[in-house]
């Protein structure tokens, strides 16, 4: 991998990136309340007493958000605390009614792990410090009205897993690879739906600058970025405005800022206040959280194939490196395929065939792999047909746009329409001579020592056959009759 | 133990309470007394003292993920100083 | 025949059941008992409509021939910490003052369920920040008693539970819900002879009840004596899969476990209790209780809780740092007081709103909570406290090796004057001494009459037990209850 480095008056710097991501998890019901956590509903309806902050109310956890976060620390091979405890946050601010977060700070629920990215042929561990569980805030929006913002609580207290990276990436490209696999990571094991526009991950940038070799530099954090593009794009120009801050003789500030995507820069948010004094100390209407084993073993026995471990196996099964990461990088694809293998579909010709053939046809089609037309049951037996001989490849790709405009079996759309492959070598030899008998200049070259001519006979004898006989035995015939 | 103005001030701005004219100096000695009291904690040897977590043995128990609540808007607005369109208004907030 | 507002609980409840008298007589009496008495102000809220339904709910029962719930005519009081649907709820604040739940706290609702009716929502200390009730917004509640030698001083019913206790004490109402965060069951019952039991932390759900200190706050009862408190404590506990804090244990028979026999019994009294100036009045009671329990068939031990001193500076930065915390949620933007001044931004309408809702205690205690939580002093103030806490608590594991129960006094005074020690917020806060270590500890503690002093006031005798050991402090408490033989009342004044 080369080096990433920003060319500066007085020389190259190193950019120092860390990532902390916010993703949702998926639950039905909140963090510490009953409420639904469904996007796009009415604004307050979603809200219960405990989220709004009645007087009186008090926190539940919801076991299945402490499950989901165990299982996300369990794939990236972290540390799980069995015991753990909740923290208050403390600020005010109008998204958030009890004027605190409950979040971990001291003790989170999952501790030390990594996970590895591709960049170009290498693979690099990016280290996760710590994933801890902890409540959403509401929404203002502030549009509405001249004077007024308006508050929506229907996110309040919705569970996100908070995935702090350590200091690692030294690339734009990096960190986009990074979110990346961590993306792919939560999609497989299900814990989040990784889906940015609904805000269900995104990510607080930490950028700081160096030149090589020198201690960390002052970083800042852009906060609530929310693409992977956008992410990259900040780092490039954080990164810049930090060198020439530098050069120029300035200081970084350690401060919050916000990335503009409008204008792909981003600017500080306060930095006059006070520094913030979050005054964190253990919730006191929670008890320590503490895990069994039985807890623990069930999150284990329920994780699924991983998307390194899928690629493993499908490249022990023959499938080239770069099919295997097609195929892996996101679930859905990787579940198609394991359904086609699982269907009795060979590896390698199949990865081939998934991701030339089936991937073009979705695109032209728009459509996502979950929603194929063709279901991996019907491109087993499209495969089967390719590899008994029935079909050849052409006759194979007409019988595919058969399938994906109909739906219909692969074997009745060959009986129907008669594109049986044939290995017949009357009927091919019968055609061969007549080919040989039209072309005989063409014949006398070849026996010349023209071998390119070769291919033009075959392809004469197939336009002849109407594309159905089996290539194999049209270029044995052919070497024979032709001597 | 003293407390000056400037704490009080801080500390009241965090807490979010506005401090009338007069009020920081007035409180000044009051907390100061009260936290100078509150010093002698400091006295007591606590090394290897676990800090209290739980005050009775007990562990936390977790809620089924099933949705049980929500759909009563108009209750968390019956109280509401100023609410329209369904959401609770607050003076315009510049980010 | 006694009036029946001179009927406890259980009399009450018994009467009901044989029909000597109606619920309804019953709520009428006491109804017109309250508002007769506006001039102790114990009730911020009368809801005499509440009360005469759940009497009638009762006769009906009765009529038909039903068995009758637990507490089936009996009309209480509600502190009004506790949140009550369609009824004001204010925790004696400015900050809530006009606040209507639409929803009913568990304990007050299983209250409701056992066949209590509400005579009304009792005055208390503003967010039971307080040992005299006088930081409610709405008034002092003032004592039914009145000292003998002269002196004719407006007395503190103690707090925060003050409004409880007075009316308790008035015969305003049999019985009355209390929370107790530091004392504030046990000091106001002491104040005015009567009785209160705070129970394990986890016994009683918090939820619904409006948090003051979230480690520390219990609810409980407060009645005339030791049966009428185990019946309504028997009402009001018990598991809610809403606080997770809340014990998952059966509610004990309370009131059919009563014995006064010590047979057996070892009691221990903490040496560390005896503390400098303590009046000899008070030194007095606490022998006779020992003497009481001996009688009752104990062993009296001294024991020692070496950290005891340590306990009232330790809770004074936990429950501040909680309570810090717990009232942010009174910002002014979805229920209670919003002030807004012109041009003010969000931040500056937080500022003055609570600057203008919170009453002068509640402020103190939120400044003190914010400093000892701020960025580098957490360690020195918060975590030593827990440390200090871990040691309380160490130390009545202890004293349970050598003894089942404690006895010592409830308050290291009688009642004082309202006005007395206000100006003073130490002072005010070293009246919880007795009772804060036990708080801190979690254990079920409670307050019986003992005796009165010279001056003709109550003084109140606590015993603290084991963990989940409610029966044996309140079968050591009736056992003193009837050796002291308290039948001391308050004239009606009012
Ligand atoms: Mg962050
Ligand atoms: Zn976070």
């Amino acid at each position: 991998m080369t080096d990433f480095r920003i060319q500066g008056a007085t020389g190259e710097w190193e950019v120092v990136i860390g990532l902390e991501v916010h993703a949702q998890v998926t639950s039905n019901a909140k963090l510490f309340s009953g409420a639904s956590t469904t996007f796009g509903a009415e604004p307050n309806t979603q809200v219960s007493l405990v989220d709004a902050a009645m007087p009186g109310m008090l926190p539940v956890p919801n076991a299945e958000c402490i499950r989901q976060a165990v299982r996300t620390g369990m794939a990236i091979g972290a540390t799980i605390n069995r015991w753990s405890r909740f923290d208050r946050k403390n600020y005010f601010y109008a998204d958030l009614p009890q004027g605190y977060q409950i979040s971990q700070l001291y003790h989170p629920l999952v501790g030390e792990g990594a996970l590895e990215i591709e960049n170009g042929d290498a693979t690099k561990r990016i280290g996760v410090e710590r994933i801890h569980v902890e409540q959403d805030a509401g929404k203002l929006m502030h549009d509405q009205h001249p004077t007024r913002s308006y508050v929506d609580l229907n996110r309040s207290g919705v569970a996100l897993m908070e995935i702090v990276s350590r200091p690692d990436m030294r690339s734009p490209a990096e960190a986009g690879a990074y979110l990346r696999k961590l993306r792919a990571i939560l999609r497989y094991v299900g814990s989040c739906d990784g889906n940015m526009e609904e805000g269900s991950m995104r990510a607080d940038v930490n950028v700081s600058v160096r030149k090589p070799g020198d201690e960390l530099g002052t970083r800042t954090e852009t906060k609530n970025v929310n693409s992977v593009r956008f992410v990259m794009a900040a780092i490039e120009h954080e990164a810049r405005r930090q060198v020439e801050l530098i050069e120029d003789g300035g200081a970084v500030v350690q401060e919050t800022r916000l990335f503009d995507p409008d204008r792909g820069v981003t600017r500080s948010m306060r930095s006059k206040e006070d520094a913030q004094d979050y005054r964190y100390f253990p919730d006191p209407d929670l008890l320590p959280l503490e895990l069994d084993d039985a807890f623990l073993d069930e999150c284990r026995a329920s994780l699924p194939e991983l998307p390194d471990a899928k690629r493993a196996r499908y490249e022990a099964l023959g499938v080239t490196r770069y099919n295997a990461e097609v195929l892996t990088a996101e679930v859905e694809t990787a579940r198609w395929f394991d359904a086609l293998l699982d269907a009795g579909a060979k590896p390698a010709p199949a990865s081939n065939w998934v991701a030339g053939e089936l991937f073009g046809a979705l695109n032209r089609l728009g459509v996502g792999i979950e929603t194929s037309p063709v279901t991996p049951a019907r491109a087993a037996e499209l495969l089967a047909l390719i590899a008994d001989g029935t079909l050849s490849g052409s006759l194979a790709k007409q019988v595919f746009e058969v399938m994906l405009e109909t739906g219909d079996a692969p074997a009745a759309i060959v009986d129907a329409r008669g594109l049986r492959q044939t290995s017949d070598t009357g009927a091919i030899e019968t055609e061969i001579a007549k080919v040989l008998a039209a072309n005989e200049g063409k014949v006398a070259e070849y026996r010349s020592g023209k071998d390119k001519l070769f291919g033009f006979f075959v392809g004469q004898t197939m336009k002849a056959m109407a594309g159905k006989a089996n290539p194999g035995v049209v270029n044995e015939l052919l070497k024979k009759a032709l001597g | 133990m003293s407390v000056d103005t400037n704490t009080v001030e801080r500390i009241a701005r965090l807490a979010r309470i506005a401090l009338r004219d007069g009020e920081a100096e007035r409180l000044a000695p009051e907390l100061g007394n009260i936290l100078g009291w509150i010093e002698q904690l400091g006295e007591v040897d606590t090394r290897g003292v676990e800090a209290m977590t739980a005050v009775m043995p007990n562990t936390l128990r977790l809620r089924d993920d099933v949705v049980t609540d929500g759909g009563i808007r108009e209750q968390l607005m019956a109280n509401a100083p100023q609410a329209e369109h369904g959401f609770f208004t607050v003076p315009k907030v510049i980010e | 025949m006694t009036a029946l507002t001179d009927l406890g609980v259980r009399a009450i409840r018994d009467g009901v059941r044989t029909g000597a008298f109606s619920a309804r007589e019953v709520a009428d009496a006491f109804i017109v008992a309250v508002s007769r008495a506006k001039p102790l102000n114990a009730f911020l809220v009368e809801t005499p409509d509440h009360a005469l339904a759940a009497a009638a709910a009762a006769d009906t029962a009765r009529a038909n021939g039903e068995l009758l719930k637990p507490l089936a005519g009996v009309p209480i009081g509600m502190k009004d910490l506790f949140c009550t649907a369609g009824v004001p709820t204010t925790a004696a604040s400015h900050m809530l003052e006009g606040f209507t739940p639409t929803y009913e706290s568990t304990v007050s609702a299983q209250l409701w369920g056992a066949g209590a009716g509400m005579l009304g929502k009792l005055n208390m200390d503003q967010f039971a920040m307080g040992s005299s009730n006088e930081t409610s917004y709405f008034g002092n509640v003032v004592s039914p008693w009145k000292r003998s030698d002269g002196g004719n001083a407006p007395l503190a019913p103690g707090g925060s539970s003050g409004g409880s206790s007075a009316a308790v004490a008035a015969r305003l109402c049999p019985g009355a819900t209390g929370t107790d965060t530091g004392g504030s069951i046990r000091q106001p019952a002491a104040f005015t002879g009567i009785s209160g039991i705070k129970p394990t932390y986890g016994r009683c759900s918090r939820w619904g009840v409006v948090a003051f200190a979230s480690s520390l706050d219990q609810a409980g009862p407060m009645a005339r004596d030791v049966t009428d408190c185990a019946i309504m404590l028997e009402g009001m506990a018990g598991f809610d899969a809403k606080d997770a804090t809340s014990l998952r244990l059966d509610v004990p028979r309370w009131e059919a476990g009563l014995n006064p026999s010590m047979a057996g019994k070892r009691v221990g009294v903490p040496r560390e209790y005896r503390v400098d100036g303590m009046p000899e009045e008070i030194e007095a009671l606490w022998q006779r209780g020992c003497d009481w329990l001996r009688d009752a068939g104990a062993e009296v031990v001294e024991v020692s809780l070496p950290h005891t001193r340590y306990a009232l500076p330790a809770y004074y930065i936990i429950a501040p740092a909680e309570a810090s915390s717990n009232l942010a949620r009174y910002d002014g933007v979805r229920y209670g007081l919003r002030d807004l001044p012109d041009g003010a931004g969000l931040q500056d309408m937080y500022a003055a709103t609570r600057a203008d809702g919170f009453g002068p205690e509640v402020k103190r205690r939120i400044m003190i909570g914010t400093y000892v939580l701020s960025a580098g002093f957490y360690d020195a103030y918060y975590t030593q406290a827990q440390k200090v806490r871990t040691l309380i608590a160490r130390d009545f594991e202890h004293a349970w090796e050598s003894c089942d129960v404690l006895l010592t006094p409830t308050a290291p005074s009688a009642a004082f004057a309202l006005g007395e020690k206000s100006a003073d917020p130490l002072a005010m806060y070293l009246n919880d001494v007795f009772t804060v270590p036990s708080s801190l500890a979690g254990l079920p503690a409670m307050s019986v009459p003992g005796g009165l002093d010279k001056a003709g006031l109550p003084l109140g005798l606590q015993v603290i037990g084991k963990p989940l050991d409610e029966q044996g402090v309140l079968n050591a408490c009736l056992a003193l209850e009837q050796r002291a033989g308290f039948f001391a009342r308050p004239e009606a004044w009012w």
